[in-house]
């Protein structure tokens, strides 16, 4: 068991990606002798080679779309999209052909590429530096989406995506990138959790909290701050955004009758909607209140000295947990 | 293929300005013009490859008319006619080596026969019987791709595959004048020369991109602009199949033996439609369109073999006999095609099983199952 901060256990498992297998190689902006802006690949591109762990040119689309050519050559491309802002030049590779590759060949062209991307705001960066594009890629059939919350996940999870037949948009929450956690770094892939597995990360009896990346610390310490008012929170990290591990979710809320989804993205048309929706299909007879969402609002994202407004934070979270306690809350005598 | 053959680039005339040259081994009427280095590219073509090359063209130009037929007789949704691109397509793909690796547009259906593809795989995406057409690894070439210029960026990907391999593979991406304009072509000659990709950029212009003209995508000759990506350029005869061949040939000669990539401009003429849904009347003066016929590639290449004596009945029989086969060939298969099943919808979205697209199946299967049921009256 090692102490590694977030970037540093990303680091560790692309290593042990481009060691254990030929076949996968990194593409990007800078992520050579430079070690990518937030240095996550740090002294890749001096142990493998500048033929493994490639600075590719300032192409978006490229990056993405020469990744497509070569996971048809049998490769297994890595690509990192230097900010999450930067990812839509290279949208209609990753929805049209990443996406629809496999179904478009029936199975005989397998597309076992994964994206990282820094995501989620929180760090003071200029616009296009601080978004939540997730919901983009959920909505598209053939692509997996993960987020991952912690340095464990993030070593094992970048793995299992490389290791993925299928495409994986890897998404990591750029402002714990420094937060440190323990990481086994012998763990075996094939015992790990799966990809697509959601894990309670604080047991609870009161209310289901859903978060993931940045906001499952948030929602951590939003459960503890409630526990000290005598409130049970359960809080889920989901790990998987597509495809959502609902059972996991289920079970929670038949326990507890509340939901509370929280993510940065805007609510319109949010991975939050869809989790409400569907929880409300599967566990209608169980919810003692409507599920609620806390989001970042609907506007582009607002220059920094504004972002801890639109950040969904723990006092707002836990609004959220009172409302659907039927507490004292800032919506209180409002109807709808 | 002659390896032994000069390199343009190495001679007087730089390949880097083609500027109006237009490379051309047969004129419109038929006659054979010499060149001092092309002619070495395809110096091995005799008679009998004449004939071949002749075969093939009427083949393909057979299938389109089926085609079309075959659309308008509600047994295709849509076909992308090819007619008046024969010798872009056979001159370019007659070229390629089995191993080499192809990147097609939708219009290159001729390139898919050349290749291996079975008709019926062809027509099978044009009926709507499923997206992909043939098995992209036996015939090594790409399932056709419909957004315009995306399959550039993934030639040259699979070109640096091929780089990290050691192999000497090349590849030949397919697209059209307009796909000029995208980004993907401009991003793809970004990639292919800082990584010197074995790839050949294989464009048609067949001077309409559905009913826009080549001068809205361009305002320099297509062949002029890869030179400011650092890719040496070809400006061919599109219609002329031995300067297509001897073109290709030397591009992906070039590309095999570590010279990078190069970009060909096959100067051609789309003499139908965009696609049966489209009407070029509406867009098209009449008078190019005659200009164009009398360079018709199919046309020219009769005149070639008339002049050498070699256009005889035995030929013409046997080049009828085998087009008409392969359009009966095409009809049968496409009428006779089995329709998909209905789950067939949820299959091979992803390698692995998911859990959204395996319930969503099993809701609409017990659906489905419904319909098969007894219903009680008054039952819920």
């Amino acid at each position: 068991m090692s102490k590694l901060t977030f970037a540093r256990a990303i680091n560790a498992g692309l290593r042990k990606s481009l060691e254990n297998d030929p076949k996968v190689i990194l593409m990007g902006e800078d992520i050579g002798s430079l070690g990518g802006v937030f240095r996550v690949t740090d002294g890749l591109q001096k142990d493998f080679g500048k033929h493994r762990v490639i600075d590719s040119p300032l192409a978006e689309s490229g990056i993405i779309g020469t990744a497509v050519g070569l996971a048809y050559r049998g490769y297994r491309p890595v690509c990192e999209i230097q900010f999450d802002g930067f990812i839509y030049p290279a949208f209609d590779q990753i929805v049209s052909q990443v996406a629809k590759m496999h179904y478009r060949t029936q199975g005989r062209v397998k597309m076992p590429i994964t994206i990282r991307v820094p995501f989620g705001g929180g760090i003071g960066s200029p616009e296009h530096h601080s978004e939540s594009p997730e919901a983009y890629f959920t909505h598209t059939s053939g692509l997996r989406v993960v987020a991952v919350s912690n340095p464990q996940d993030a070593y094992t999870m970048i793995q299992q995506a490389i290791a993925s037949d299928d495409p994986v948009l890897y998404f990591e929450p750029k402002r714990r990138y420094h937060d440190k956690g323990d990481v086994d770094e012998s763990i075996d892939l094939s015992q790990a959790m799966p990809l697509d597995k959601a894990a309670v990360v604080n047991a609870g009896s009161d209310v289901t909290l859903v978060a993931y990346g940045p906001l499952v610390k948030t929602a951590k310490a939003a459960a503890q701050a409630a526990a000290d008012e005598g409130i049970s929170v359960e809080v889920i990290d989901l790990r998987s955004l597509s495809p959502v591990d609902y059972p996991v979710v289920e079970a929670s809320v038949r326990k507890t009758g509340r939901l509370v989804i929280t993510h940065e993205a805007g609510q319109n048309g949010g991975l939050g909607a869809e989790i409400a929706a569907s929880i409300t299909e599967r566990c209608f007879n169980y919810l003692e209140s409507a599920p609620v969402r806390i989001t970042g609002f609907d506007v582009p994202y607002p220059y920094s000295k504004l972002e801890m407004h639109h950040l969904p934070d723990l006092d707002r979270i836990l609004d959220g947990v009172d409302r659907t306690l039927g507490r004292h809350n800032s919506l209180s005598g409002l109807e709808g | 293929m002659q390896n032994d053959a000069p390199r343009p680039g190495q001679s007087a005339q730089n390949p880097l300005r083609t500027g109006g040259n237009l490379l051309q081994l047969v004129s419109p009427e038929g006659e054979r013009i010499s060149h001092p280095e092309f002619d070495l590219w395809i110096k091995d073509i005799g008679d009998e490859q004449l004939g071949s090359l002749f075969e093939d063209m009427t083949v393909i130009r057979r299938i389109d008319t089926e085609a079309t037929a075959l659309q308008r007789q509600g047994e295709l949704a849509l076909w992308p006619p090819l007619l008046g691109q024969e010798a872009a397509q056979i001159g370019s793909s007659r070229s390629l080596r089995d191993d080499d690796f192809v990147f097609p547009s939708y219009r290159e259906s001729g390139v898919a026969y050349i290749r291996g593809a079975h008709v019926s795989e062809i027509a099978q995406v044009w009926r709507g019987n499923a997206l992909y057409a043939w098995d992209p690894q036996r015939i090594n070439m790409a399932t056709p791709q419909i957004i315009i210029g995306s399959q550039s960026l993934h030639a040259t990907g699979y070109a640096m595959g091929v780089q990290l391999d050691g192999a000497s593979t090349a590849v030949l991406a397919y697209f059209g004048d307009g796909a000029t304009s995208e980004g993907d072509v401009s991003e793809a000659m970004v990639f292919a020369a800082s990584f010197q990709a074995p790839v050949v950029f294989f464009c048609q212009n067949n001077h309409w991109a559905i009913s826009e003209p080549v001068r809205v995508q361009s305002h320099v000759q297509l062949a002029d602009r890869p030179t400011g990506f650092g890719i040496p350029s070809l400006r061919v005869d599109g219609n002329d199949v031995l300067a297509v061949m001897a073109a290709t040939r030397w591009a992906l000669d070039r590309a095999r033996s570590g010279g990078g990539p190069t970009f060909i401009e096959a100067v051609t003429y789309r003499m139908g439609p965009h696609t049966t849904a489209d009407d070029p009347t509406r867009y098209r003066d009449p008078n190019e369109l005659e200009d164009w016929a009398a360079k018709d590639p199919i046309l020219r290449l009769r005149r070639l073999l008339d002049a050498k004596g070699l256009l005889t009945e035995e030929l013409e029989g046997r080049v009828k006999a085998k087009a008409d086969a392969v359009a009966a060939e095409l009809r049968t298969s496409c009428v006779n095609m089995p329709d998909p099943q209905p789950l067939d919808v949820f299959n091979h979205v992803y390698s692995t099983p998911n859990s959204w697209i395996e319930r969503q199946k099993d809701h609409y299967s017990r659906y489905l199952s419904s319909f098969n049921q007894p219903v009680e009256e008054g039952a819920l």
